[in-house]
């Protein structure tokens, strides 16, 4: 452990991101406190600009505290972003693992279905999710996941593929162990590298998503969010910056976060691929 | 100058239109010929030919082509245009008709009474249903003499005039249109009016162009030598269009509420809320009574005194529009402004809920209510938005539903929901605009009809008894009297009386005259040196 947290320390922009990623999840934890009430709440007069009347970054259209929608709107994104990297890192384990491990006519079978799913724009997709279910924040996670499982799919694929062949696989199937636990309790262990890498980048990925839906008036209309945020300030930006810039600002530091944690942890989770990069630098 | 030309007959009704114009002369400005006119159509319509399109910019740009036999004013008296004069019997069902001689049609054929009965018996009776449900009422229509037309109702019905402005009927030419399928003739794609401006050139997506008809029966008229209506689909590049002077004019939703505040700024343009009057637009949070609780008059009260309309007027349309304060709107004949919802007081809102017996849970909630906004643009979901936070303060929590704007049509018509926001054009009197929201006779599965559900059999006899009325008193003591009844039981929510801002160059003048704005002919609008 003191190993890996060494490595991930070596690269500086990962420990920058770190460390926003925590603040950002600390506002999350501590909207409430912060910002105690609804972030729909009309605290003061519409548009007034950052800074004045207690309003730290300004109020909106309907004198909503655009910081309380911030803050409030976090904790939705960073949940989405969770919630449907589990959920599409559960279809994609499964699928890849089932693909890497059988090989043959289930492989063919399952990776010409993921293709199926990558041939089709996933935003587009997406979209098309969330309008037939009706736009809630179930149908908004379940869009994300759906379109987010066949990259992790077809990386676990990839491992499983390796792996297989190995000899402590091999000699756990001599063993007599069941297929199933060769596979959960000794293939998937060692692939795990890579998957935790890409799930750091697919939470990113899913915050984008879902601030695009909320942006184009997909989201769940009852919870605050970012993509909101932005959507609502779009019409009235020259009218009042603020409305659109801080939310903007908020998704743009969470994903670089994001991005960076996630080089990080595969810097410390690869030493020899790190120790190639640094060396080629 | 215009005395002489508008007919005595219609001085008085006209007043307002002619102290526009004498104001004009007073700033030393006497109409000027010359110039093009440009403007904006917002979306651009599929056809121009009225009647086979009813759709809003239809309504505003084709009465540049096509004229009716009347016009109203700001207070909606009827003002005289294809007809000259017009006398009604004593026992309200016959009408009579003098039409202007020396009207020619665009392609140049002479304008007759045919025409107007050709019109208003067939062409609008089989195209426009609005018209159908009036002109239904129509027992004989001739022609007595090729410049007088004769109508008889089956029974009197006061609000008939209302029926005979241009974006109602207007008068198309029969020697185009008899005997072909109104919806494909040639006239259709070209259409011929008998308006001050003809059709020359649409470019599709781009522009429509109309230019002087120089055969126009008023002498002298039109000043401008042509139209040109600008299609722009992006509002922002609209709002810039107005700035940069591209285009002179804006109407209806051309430019966003939020956008009005500094183009009031730009010392160049006028901002003009008036010229809606004929149309009257209510809007109103709208009720489906089948769902408990809010069949409770107590509770439709309470929610309708949990709303602050001034701020929805002021903060969310940025002052355009006016608070409602019952059914009719202030603009429509026989509003009664002693009939008014009760006003904005959270406190008593509260009080009557607790008193009706609906307490609050744990989490302060009372009820839970399913509302869809209106997908007609963003400014809707902030009402919406807004009313969510309203209904809030007094216990009552708003689930919102986002939908689209097919959906919303097909799940209003079916009565599938709760709550939802709604407006409707009230036509210049409660007959033809107000009573189909509230009478139990028009409870229908379609969109803009009784689709709350609404029962009340004294309000469906005064709505009767106004609508058959043939003297004015009559019908206002009959809708003063429902209107104490509905303001007692808010049967919809009414929110605010819609504005849409005209928005022009102050050397664009005479733009709005009438009650009608911009669906007019704008045979007297001019471009100041």
């Amino acid at each position: 452990m003191s190993d890996f947290w060494r490595r991930f320390r070596r690269n500086r922009g990962a420990v920058v991101g770190l460390v926003v990623l925590v603040l950002v999840i600390a506002v999350a934890a501590l909207a409430p406190v912060l910002y105690p009430g609804s972030p729909w709440d009309m605290a003061t007069a519409p548009f007034v600009p950052p800074g004045e009347e207690g309003m730290l970054l300004g109020s909106d259209s309907l004198g909503r505290d655009v910081a309380a929608g911030i803050a409030h709107g976090a904790r939705i994104s960073l949940m989405v972003g969770a919630v449907s990297t589990v959920a599409a890192l559960l279809i994609g384990v499964t699928l890849g693992a089932v693909a890497g491990y059988l090989g043959g006519v289930a492989d063919d079978a399952v990776m010409r279905f993921t293709e199926f799913f990558q041939t089709i724009p996933s935003f587009v997709f997406a979209i098309l999710l969330v309008a037939i279910f009706t736009p809630t924040i179930g149908s908004v996670v379940f869009a994300i996941a759906v379109v987010s499982w066949p990259p992790v799919a077809r990386v676990v694929r990839a491992e499983f593929l390796s792996l297989r062949s190995r000899e402590f696989v091999q000699a756990a199937e001599v063993l007599g162990k069941s297929r199933i636990a060769i596979v959960v309790t000794d293939i998937l262990p060692n692939a795990l590298s890579p998957i935790v890498v890409l799930s750091s980048l697919m939470v990113a990925s899913a915050i984008l998503l879902e601030s695009a839906l909320s942006f184009l008036g997909l989201g769940d209309p009852n919870l605050m969010t970012w993509g909101f945020l932005i959507g609502s300030g779009r019409s009235v930006i020259r009218l009042a910056w603020w409305m659109s810039v801080f939310p903007g600002l908020a998704i743009f530091v969470t994903v670089l976060a994001l991005n960076l944690v996630g080089e990080g942890l595969s810097d410390a989770l690869n030493p020899r691929l790190a120790r190639q990069r640094g060396g080629a630098a | 100058m215009n005395l002489s030309r508008r007919g005595l007959m219609a001085a008085a009704a006209a007043a307002p239109v002619l102290m526009r114009a004498s104001e004009a002369m007073a700033q030393g400005v006497a109409p000027r010929r010359g110039g093009t006119l440009q403007m904006m159509l917002t979306p651009e319509p599929p056809v121009l030919q009225i009647g086979v399109n009813q759709q809003g910019p239809t309504l505003a740009a084709a009465p540049k082509m096509f004229q009716g036999l009347l016009s109203f004013s700001s207070t909606l008296e009827p003002l005289p245009l294809l007809a000259k004069s017009w006398t009604i019997s004593p026992d309200g069902k016959e009408y009579v008709f003098r039409l202007q001689e020396n009207v020619k049609w665009h392609d140049g054929q002479p304008f007759t009474a045919e025409d107007v009965v050709f019109s208003i018996t067939k062409f609008h009776m089989e195209l426009a249903p609005r018209a159908r449900a009036i002109f239904q009422l129509i027992e004989t229509c001739a022609a007595t003499d090729p410049h007088t037309v004769r109508i008889v109702l089956k029974q009197p019905f006061q609000p008939f005039l209302l029926m005979f402005d241009a974006t109602a009927a207007a008068i198309v030419p029969k020697h185009l249109f008899d005997g072909r399928d109104y919806r494909t003739a040639p006239a259709v794609q070209r259409p011929v009016g008998t308006g001050p401006f003809r059709f020359v050139e649409w470019q599709r997506g781009n522009f429509i162009r109309m230019d002087r008809f120089d055969d126009y029966w008023k002498p002298g008229q039109p000043y401008l030598d042509s139209i040109i209506y600008r299609i722009i689909p992006d509002s922002q590049s609209r709002r810039l269009a107005l700035e940069s002077g591209q285009v002179l004019l804006s109407q209806a939703s051309d430019i966003e509420p939020f956008d009005i505040p500094a183009l009031r700024q730009r010392p160049n343009l006028e901002v003009n809320t008036a010229g809606w009057e004929y149309f009257s637009p209510l809007s109103w949070m709208e009720i489906n009574h089948r769902v408990a609780p809010l069949n409770d008059p107590r509770v439709r009260r309470a929610m309708s005194m949990a709303i602050d309309r001034n701020f929805i007027v002021n903060r969310l349309w940025f002052g355009v529009g006016k608070p409602a304060t019952n059914p009719v709107a202030s603009t429509t004949r026989f509003h009664d402004a002693n009939a008014k919802i009760a006003a904005f007081n959270v406190r008593a809102a509260n009080e009557l809920l607790d008193a009706a017996g609906f307490a609050r849970n744990a989490q302060g909630v009372r009820f839970t209510v399913k509302h869809i906004p209106l997908p007609y643009g963003e400014i809707w979901t902030r009402l919406s938005e807004y009313l969510r936070q309203a209904m809030r303060n007094v216990g009552i929590a708003l689930e919102l539903e986002s939908t689209d704007a097919g959906s919303w049509a097909r799940r209003v018509g079916n009565w599938e929901y709760e709550t939802t926001i709604n407006f409707v054009y009230q036509f210049g009197d409660p007959t033809l605009g107000v009573e189909r929201t509230y009478v139990s006779t028009n409870i229908q599965r379609v969109t803009f009809t009784n689709t709350g559900g609404y029962a009340n059999p004294q309000v469906d006899a005064l709505f009767q008894q106004a609508r058959n009325a043939a003297v004015a008193a009559e019908r206002q003591r009959a809708f003063s009297e429902v209107q104490k009844i509905l303001v007692e039981e808010v049967p919809q929510i009414w929110l605010m009386e819609l504005a849409f801002p005209t928005i022009h160059d102050k050397k664009v003048r005479n733009v709005i005259t009438t009650g009608l704005g911009v669906h007019t002919s704008f045979d007297d609008v001019f471009l100041a040196g």
